[in-house]
This record gives structure tokens, sequence and C-alpha cells, in this order.
């Protein structure tokens, strides 16, 4: 058959769409990432948040975390109309078989999805002894397991408390911001299952990422600004209370 | 001119030796990458970026099951990822014989995002489902994929 200028406009769509699915069929380290490209951030829409726990759960399926560690974990908060300054918190099990019910009616309640906040100036990083953790270049916070010592001084250096010690391999563990996944252009296991849309990973460097359009039009928050680590967890709607 | 020297040349030789063997054995302990973006082993990133996927995203599994992906597009579950109820499915997204999904229990799943909760938003549907349902399974009346019931009337029971 002679490939005539009609077949060949019929064709090469067609084929173009064939080939969006041969890619994501066989999402491969890809050659074509570039570090310098990116600079990765998650936005955390907290009145979205229905504390189901399915982040939770993603997250220790994709990244094989032990039970009873978290790479990420939800908190439930109940701000008594008369003591703002001293919520309540909880967060059984992190919050990954979802919050059992409760119909507290005063004050606030609501929940608080929390996780690694990639700080650009993290403090976990610049204890380490032997860079063993360190903030890539494009921009998220990782843990050389081959080379951690399990000092433990990463662990006591993070504000958020967002790392522990693996007790099958005794070194430090932390969320990786599913560097696997966002380096083949997946998003994260969490912000892949969140089913209401609360979590979403961001590229700063990225000019058509949503976020720029989110940051510009809300009043965004990140943890703890007052101890300057440059965290790239933003958090809409949060409430002060909040720690 | 010096008398001694032999002295001088016994700790030149002394402080050559120890240098080279400095140089030997950071060369032997240090690895390659370290250093290539800073104060840290480079090989590392690409080590963390090659494990194995677990979820593979609902894009791979609409490039299949196109039915069900039309028939989310027709309600609100549009926006819940596949794998968000179904579980992590990457092996089965690259053999679709490898790994067949479990049966879910819509019971346990449904409840897990829809059971009332003073701390959900409260623009969220939300029922109690003790009360809702009894406990019985939600799909056998609600169609997961398409959760709105069609014959609802306005005002009837919810």
């Amino acid at each position: 058959m002679d490939i005539t200028r009609r077949h060949l406009l019929v064709l090469l769509p067609a084929a173009a769409v064939a080939w969006k699915f041969v890619l994501a069929g066989t999402p491969e380290a890809s050659p074509n990432y570039k570090l310098s490209e990116h600079w990765w951030s998650m936005l955390i829409d907290i009145p979205k948040c229905i504390g189901c726990g399915s982040c939770v759960r993603a997250c220790a399926e994709e990244n094989d975390v032990p039970d009873g560690y978290f790479r990420t974990w939800i908190e439930r908060y109940h701000v008594a109309d008369w003591k703002i300054e001293r919520p309540e918190v909880e967060s059984p099990n992190g919050g990954k078989q979802g919050f059992p019910p409760n119909e507290i009616s005063d004050g606030k309640n609501f929940f608080v999805p929390k996780l690694c906040n990639h700080c650009a100036d993290s403090p976990c990083t610049q204890v380490c002894p032997v860079g063993a953790t360190f903030v890539t270049p494009d921009g998220v916070v990782l843990v050389d397991k081959n080379y951690c010592l399990g000092c433990r001084y990463c662990v006591q250096a993070c504000p958020y408390g967002c790392r522990f010690i693996n007790p099958k391999t005794n070194t430090a563990e932390k969320c990786s911001l599913c560097y696997h996944r966002i380096t083949k252009g997946l998003t994260t296991a969490c912000c892949e299952v969140c089913p209401t849309g609360a979590r979403q990973l961001a590229d700063l460097k990225n000019p058509k990422d949503p976020i720029h359009e989110f940051l510009r039009t809300h009043t965004v928050q990140i943890l703890k600004p007052h101890m300057a680590t440059g965290a790239k967890v933003f958090y809409n709607g949060m409430d002060g209370s909040v720690r | 001119m010096f008398k001694d020297i032999e002295h001088l040349i016994r700790l030149a030789a002394v402080i050559v030796i120890a240098v080279a063997a400095f140089v030997v054995l950071r060369a032997a302990v240090i690895p390659a990458s370290f250093g290539q973006y800073g104060h840290y082993r480079g090989a590392a990133i690409a080590e963390t970026a090659a494990r194995p996927i677990a979820f593979a995203g609902h894009d791979v599994c609409e490039g299949c099951h196109t039915e069900e992906a039309e028939q989310k597009k027709l309600g609100k579950h549009v926006v819940v990822a596949c794998e968000a109820c179904h579980g992590a499915l990457a092996r089965h997204a690259d053999d679709p014989s490898a790994l067949t999904p479990a049966k879910l229990d819509t019971a346990v799943l449904c409840a897990r995002c829809h059971e009332a909760n003073s701390a959900k938003p409260k623009s969220f549907p939300q029922v109690v489902t003790a009360d809702h349902s009894g406990g019985i399974a939600c799909d056998t009346c609600h169609q997961p994929h398409k959760p709105k019931i069609e014959d609802e009337k306005p005002g009837g029971k919810k």
C-alpha cells in the first residue's frame, strides 16, 4: 500500500495517541529527566482533607514502610472554643485506618496531613556527619541508606518529626517525595490516591504548574516558618493552632 | 653543608610515605561520585530513582479499562484515582495475568471516606453507615464508579 498524504495525516495522530500509552505502560528511569529543571514541593489543601488515611496506606505500600512508622501521617486537631493555644491533637496509627467518629460540636475540628517538608535549608542535612542525607539539585531531601551510619542526629534535628530509624536496616528513613516516581513523570503515591485532591505535587520551576496560580490567589503557610527551614510543603487554609 | 643530613632525608621520606598513604587510602575509601553535586554520594540520587513503583497511576489503568473510565466521568468519583480504592496495581498493569485485583468490600471501603466525622469538611458527603444502610454493602444500591442513584427523587430519601 502506498502511503498517501491523506493516509499519513490519519496515521500520525493515531501513532501519537498510541505512543502516549506505550510510554505510560513502561515507566522507566527517564533518561530525559534533568535535575536542574525541577524544584519539587507539595501543596496541602487542609479544607479538602477528609482524613481517610489513603495517603498513609499508599505511602506504606509504595515505600515498604514498616508498621508503626510513618513517612506521612494525618493528625486530627480539635481546637476548643476557649483554649485556642492548646489544641488536642491525635493520630491513631498515623491515621492509617482513618479516624474514629468524634461528634464534638464545640470549637474547630480538622485534619492536617504531614510529611517531610523538603526544606531548602534543611536542619537534618546540616547535622549529618557523613553526608548520607542531602538536598538534591531538584529540591528533594533524600537519605543514602548505603552510607547512613544510623547515628540519629538527623532524627533529632528535624523540627517536624519526619524522620525515623528503620528497624530493619537501622538507617534513617523519611519521605523521599516518591523520588522514584516523580523522576518518571508520575505523581507521588499519596497524591495519586488522595480522593479529594487535598495533596498535590508541585514543581516550582515549571512555569505551567498550577501551583503558581494557587500561591498567588490563596493565603498559604508553611509549618514553623520561624525556624527558617525553607520548607516547601505549603498548607492552604491552615489554622493558627497547627504546630 | 648540613651535618647529619640523613636525619632530614629520613624525615622527608616519612612525610612523603604518609602523604602517599593518605592519598591512596582516601581514594580507596571515598566513593567515586562523592562530591559530584555536593557533600554526598551523587550516585545515591540515581539509586533512589531506580526503585520500582507500586502504584501504576490512573492514566495507565484508563488505557485498558475505558468503560470504567467513561462511567467515572459521569459522576463525582471522576476525581478519585482507580488505585485509591483498588490498591497498588503496577504489577497488574505490567502484566495483567500476574496479579488479579481483589474484589472489594464496599461496606468497609466506602465508609473510609464517607463515614461521618466532625473533622471532615461540611461540604463532603457523609453518612452514619449504621443509620444509612445498617452495614450492608454500599454497592447494593450505589454503583461505586458513578455513585449517585439515578431514580432518586428530589427531596426523597438520601
